[in-house]
């Protein structure tokens, strides 16, 4: 059967992962390389990780960090982050990326989902859509890392970015975003119910529970989550046998005898 | 040395670095020298069929393919389109003509079970139905999943099945050996180390 995925989430921002709290970015926590070897060799189903930086200067530090981390990642790694052409698309997967996430090009330019999706394959793309609530508790979906309100209706965004070709949605909710509150699970209900593809819930994990309530409420397929798993020792391992505990039908991984990748330091990559 | 065959179209970076890991001298490479030379042809995929196939033919390669493959039984390791292409046509955007080196077809996954999600993403389990090198000394196989369509074996064909997936009712043929040919629509090289292992078992095979 389908194992309901868990997927942490790194946030990259000028070349360092840091904590995301309602999309500002706060402390680095680490490297990129030092957070997905330790993701790498735990638990996890696959690796997410997102350039939030808004300075264009690390862009080129980001793709060499993807590089570096391919090299150790055997698990899906899906990239994000400032994507808008087919490009750049080619570029990170040529780096070894095996999935990208698209964001504010896609709601720009909805022809780009079609376009990569014809180019990659369907199950290539994930549409990233990030949520928050107006004052009149109405969803909204933001563009531009949180920056800016295009008012469209989540729902209606999704539906409409299944039927342009993407094969998954990670659905982020801004007010919760590493506020430990939880996920949303009303809007991740709304959407997971409406689309057929698979959706990924972020923002706001800060219990296992959470986890568990994202798919057995949210009816969410994959569960994500970022800044709890920084600051918990054997965090996935341990989410994982939360979710078991649960009742979730989840992967838990055998190691086999196999060579360990030569850890290379940090600067080697730069 | 080994060469993982480059169309454009394939997550070969992944592999690339799986089978480095595993210690194994390879190659990314569309030069008929090279992979003429080679002991052993990977070809990976992710993307459409009918783009694949044009870029295997506007390289050329379907020849070399045909040749080493087929005529000289050179050890070849298909994964996800590389599956794929194996059969002799796919439906996916159309009908399009695939290897043909085993007797099937290509169809979308459809169920008539609602409530299955389509790519077929994620981890799955994996039921070995015929004792295969690939899969020594692998207990409860999980792998990683990617596609929207699979493959309809041909009756005929049956004896060449290792494993299958049941998805929602679909069963989902998994992985083939016939001959010199290994095939799987799973990704081995992003299944943690279960796929590792059988990456390594392939390796065996050759050495």
């Amino acid at each position: 059967m389908l194992k309901n995925r868990l997927i942490p989430n790194v946030i990259v921002n000028n070349g360092n992962v840091v904590q995301s709290k309602q999309f500002k970015h706060t402390n680095v926590v680490s490297n990129a390389i030092t957070a997905v070897d330790f993701f790498n060799s735990w638990a996890v189903d696959e690796i997410i990780v997102l350039d939030v930086s808004r300075h264009t200067d690390y862009r080129n530090n980001f793709h060499r960090i993807i590089e570096g981390l391919s090299k150790r990642c055997f698990i899906p790694l899906t990239v994000g982050g400032w994507i808008k052409n087919l490009d750049e698309i080619k570029k990170f997967l040529a780096e070894g990326a095996d999935k990208i996430c698209i964001n504010t090009q896609a709601v720009i330019n909805p022809e780009f989902i079609k376009d990569s999706s014809n180019m990659f394959g369907s199950q290539c793309i994930i549409v990233s859509i990030d949520v928050k609530k107006n004052l009149n508790d109405k969803y909204e979906v933001f563009i531009d890392r949180g920056r800016k309100n295009t008012n469209v209706d989540p729902v209606e965004w999704a539906v409409k970015a299944q039927d342009y070709g993407a094969g998954e949605i990670l659905l982020t909710s801004i007010d919760r975003d590493g506020t430990k509150l939880g996920y949303d699970l009303e809007l991740i209900r709304m959407i997971s119910e409406k689309i057929s593809i698979p959706v990924i819930a972020f923002g706001g994990v800060g219990k296992w529970q959470d986890l568990v309530d994202g798919i057995k409420i949210g009816k969410a397929d994959a569960v994500s989550a970022a800044n709890i798993f920084h600051y918990t020792e054997h965090s996935t391992f341990n989410a994982k046998e939360y979710m078991v505990k649960a009742g979730l039908n989840v992967r838990m991984p055998k190691f086999y005898k196999l060579p360990t990748p030569r850890k290379p330091k940090y600067n080697e990559i730069f | 040395m080994i060469v993982i065959i480059d169309y454009d179209m394939g997550n070969t970076r992944s592999i690339y670095n799986a089978f480095t890991l595993l210690e194994k001298e390879v190659v990314i490479s569309d030069d008929p020298k090279i992979i003429s030379d080679s002991e052993a042809i990977i070809l990976p995929g992710v993307g459409a069929f009918s783009d694949g196939m044009n870029n295997l033919r506007k390289k050329g390669l379907i020849n070399i393919l045909n040749e080493e493959v087929i005529d000289k039984k050179k050890p070849y390791l298909g994964i996800c389109l590389g599956l794929e292409f194996l059969a002799e046509r796919s439906y996916e955007g159309g009908t399009y003509q695939g290897l043909g080196w085993i007797k099937g077809e290509i169809i979308k996954i459809e169920s008539k079970n609602s409530s299955i999600k389509v790519p077929h993403i994620g981890w799955d389990d994996t039921k070995i139905v015929k004792n295969d090198v690939l899969f020594n000394e692998i207990e409860d196989p999980i792998y990683y999943y990617l596609h929207s369509y699979y493959l309809k074996l041909d009756p005929r064909e049956n004896n060449i099945l290792t494993s299958i997936c049941n998805y929602g009712g679909v069963e989902i043929i998994s992985s083939i050996h016939k001959n010199n040919i290994f095939a799987t629509q799973f990704h081995p090289e992003k299944s943690q180390e279960t796929g590792l292992k059988l990456l390594k078992n392939f390796l065996e095979t050759i050495s």
